[in-house]
């Protein structure tokens, strides 16, 4: 079925010049192995679509049962630059919530 | 054990915050931070107007109010509030904390040491485009080492109450109490890495302890007087994250691993002129309420060369806004949006990028915010931006006639003309660490 990543995890977003960084945590670090599998570096790239022009690289913490996703090109210049009035990337983390995953509903039933 | 708080995650934070962390509880070292990289070249033109300036002028002043309490309980203070003037802000202090002995970091200020770099074969080529420095030479307005925790730990060595540095790192000021604490070694990467991520979980304030924090914000306890952060920290490098128990605000696993994924690159490779710390080592256990514990840290050695903070005068530009109202509010913005666009084409003005967002519908989040319904109003927002001062001036006047002689309804103008501010750019570069030499300097 499908369900927003909003449902399993949370996230963070800020800026590193014109990169906006987004951290993606799991609510239940049991959760962690859909993250890896569902919120590929791919699907971010074509999810951010217009909003982000250069690559989308990603990183993982299993220990704390986060990825880490850097947006290249993605600030309209970054920092003191750029127009947007987000242009540290605050907001980002809220938007990647609402991307749809696709899971198994035993997954995500509570473990015995 | 020694606890280490942090009452200003940036130049603007919450003026109450480091009072109430000396007032609500146990601390031994107060850490604030001020710069973040645009600080540095608003600073610098301070100083250009008055030698005396280029400092957090709202330091000196705090140091006063709470003076009593740091003498009284021995608290020691260590910030970066020196800007690009730190022996004039720790004149400042001493004057208005006579009692209080003070010390400066220096040597982190390479602004009269650009073209000494250049002609010795330095590029200083930009981290991020490549470019040479040569590019921008004639822009620069402001140039700093990031130093390391060792010149601050050598400062707190000389008894201290006020520790102020320039541009060191933000986890420098957290570190350097550990290394002075606890006498850990330049080759220390493990404990190094500890002090370090400490740094960064603290080092924003109030967003590990319950501000800006996704889970169960609606139930963040008492979040008026939120608690800002506090590291205790033990010698063999491990800690737990905390704040005072009379104050609100929230600390956990959510709020702990949220600040910990904040602007983060590379987690493998987070590197300081200290050390190179692995965020993947890192192994976080709640400990009762309000307290996460934070052990297993690895690092590896330093780098062989420091990074330069740069900021130079890339040229200008202005916002400006419009509100519309319903019915049709964004086909209104939308309407008024083309009117500007095509009249600053007939004007021909050398303009870099002309940038609309309608807030609202789709500022943030572009073509991923929900599809708009009827919004009640929207908020038509321009920018432009260019290297010709008098072509973005041009801009400024462009949005006013609309009110009458554009789409009906159009509103939210009280403030006037956008201003035309200068844009201060950042250029990123390396440095070997040898070129920079720190000293410290106790205020007598």
């Amino acid at each position: 079925m499908k369900i927003p990543l909003g449902r399993i995890a949370h996230a963070r977003s800020g800026d590193k010049g014109d990169t906006a960084n987004i951290g993606v945590i799991a609510l239940d670090p049991r959760h962690y192995p859909i993250l890896v599998r569902e919120v590929t570096a791919e699907r971010v790239k074509r999810r951010f679509g217009p909003l982000c022009l250069g690559k989308v690289e990603r990183f993982e913490l299993p220990n704390l049962g986060a990825l880490n996703f850097l947006l290249h090109e993605s600030l309209g210049g970054g920092g003191t630059v750029s127009l947007r009035l987000d242009a540290q990337g605050k907001s980002f983390g809220a938007a990647i919530l609402s991307m749809e995953i696709e899971v198994d509903e035993r997954e995500l039933a509570p473990q015995p | 054990m020694i606890r280490i708080a942090n009452g200003q995650g940036f130049w603007g934070d919450w003026l109450e915050a480091p009072v109430r962390l000396l007032e609500d509880g146990p601390v031994d070292y107060l850490v604030l931070d001020y710069l973040a990289e645009i600080t540095m070249s608003i600073l610098q033109k301070q100083k250009m107007a008055n030698r005396q300036h280029g400092y957090a002028h709202d330091f000196p002043p705090l140091v006063q109010r709470i003076a009593p309490a740091l003498c009284g309980r021995n608290v020691k203070v260590i910030a970066n509030a020196g800007g690009v003037n730190p022996s004039a802000c720790a004149r400042e202090v001493k004057r208005l904390a006579p009692e209080l002995k003070v010390a400066v970091v220096l040597g982190d200020d390479v602004f009269d040491r650009i073209d000494d770099f250049l002609e010795r074969g330095y590029d200083l080529a930009n981290l991020d485009s490549g470019l040479p420095l040569a590019e921008i030479r004639g822009g620069i307005l402001s140039a700093n080492a990031y130093i390391g925790a060792f010149p601050l730990a050598g400062a707190l060595a000389t008894g201290a109450d006020v520790v102020i540095a320039g541009r060191c790192t933000d986890t420098a000021l957290v570190l350097a109490p550990m290394i002075h604490a606890f006498g850990w070694r330049e080759d220390d990467w493990d404990k190094l890495a500890a002090g370090t991520i400490a740094g960064h979980i603290i080092e924003c304030g109030a967003q590990v302890t319950g501000g800006n924090c996704q889970v169960d914000w609606q139930t963040i306890p008492d979040i008026e007087n939120i608690g800002y952060p506090i590291v205790e920290a033990h010698p063999e490098g491990v800690f737990a994250v905390t704040k005072h128990p009379a104050s609100g605000g929230r600390v956990s696993l959510h709020t702990v691993k949220e600040q910990l994924l904040y602007e983060l690159g590379d987690p493998e490779r987070y590197v300081t002129p200290d050390c190179v710390a692995d965020f993947t080592s890192i192994q976080l256990a709640p400990d009762g309420p309000g307290r996460v514990c934070v052990s297993g840290i690895r690092g590896r050695p330093r780098p062989p060369r420091l990074k330069l903070s740069i900021s130079y005068s890339w040229g200008w530009k202005a916002t400006g806004t419009l509100v519309y109202t319903w019915p049709q509010a964004l086909e209104k913005a939308r309407a008024a949006d083309a009117i500007v666009r095509r009249r600053l084409k007939d004007l021909n003005l050398d303009l870099a990028e002309v940038h609309t967002e309608f807030l609202g519908v789709n500022a943030c989040h572009g073509h991923l915010a929900p599809p708009p319904a009827e919004p009640a109003e929207v908020q038509l927002r321009v920018g432009v931006r260019g290297h010709d001062r008098r072509a973005v001036d041009r801009f400024t006047r462009e949005l006013a006639p609309l009110i009458l002689s554009g789409p009906p309804g159009a509103t939210g103008f009280g403030d006037g003309r956008p201003p035309v501010r200068e844009v201060v750019a950042y250029w990123p570069a390396l440095i070997p660490r040898e070129e920079i030499a720190t000293a410290v300097e106790v205020i007598e």
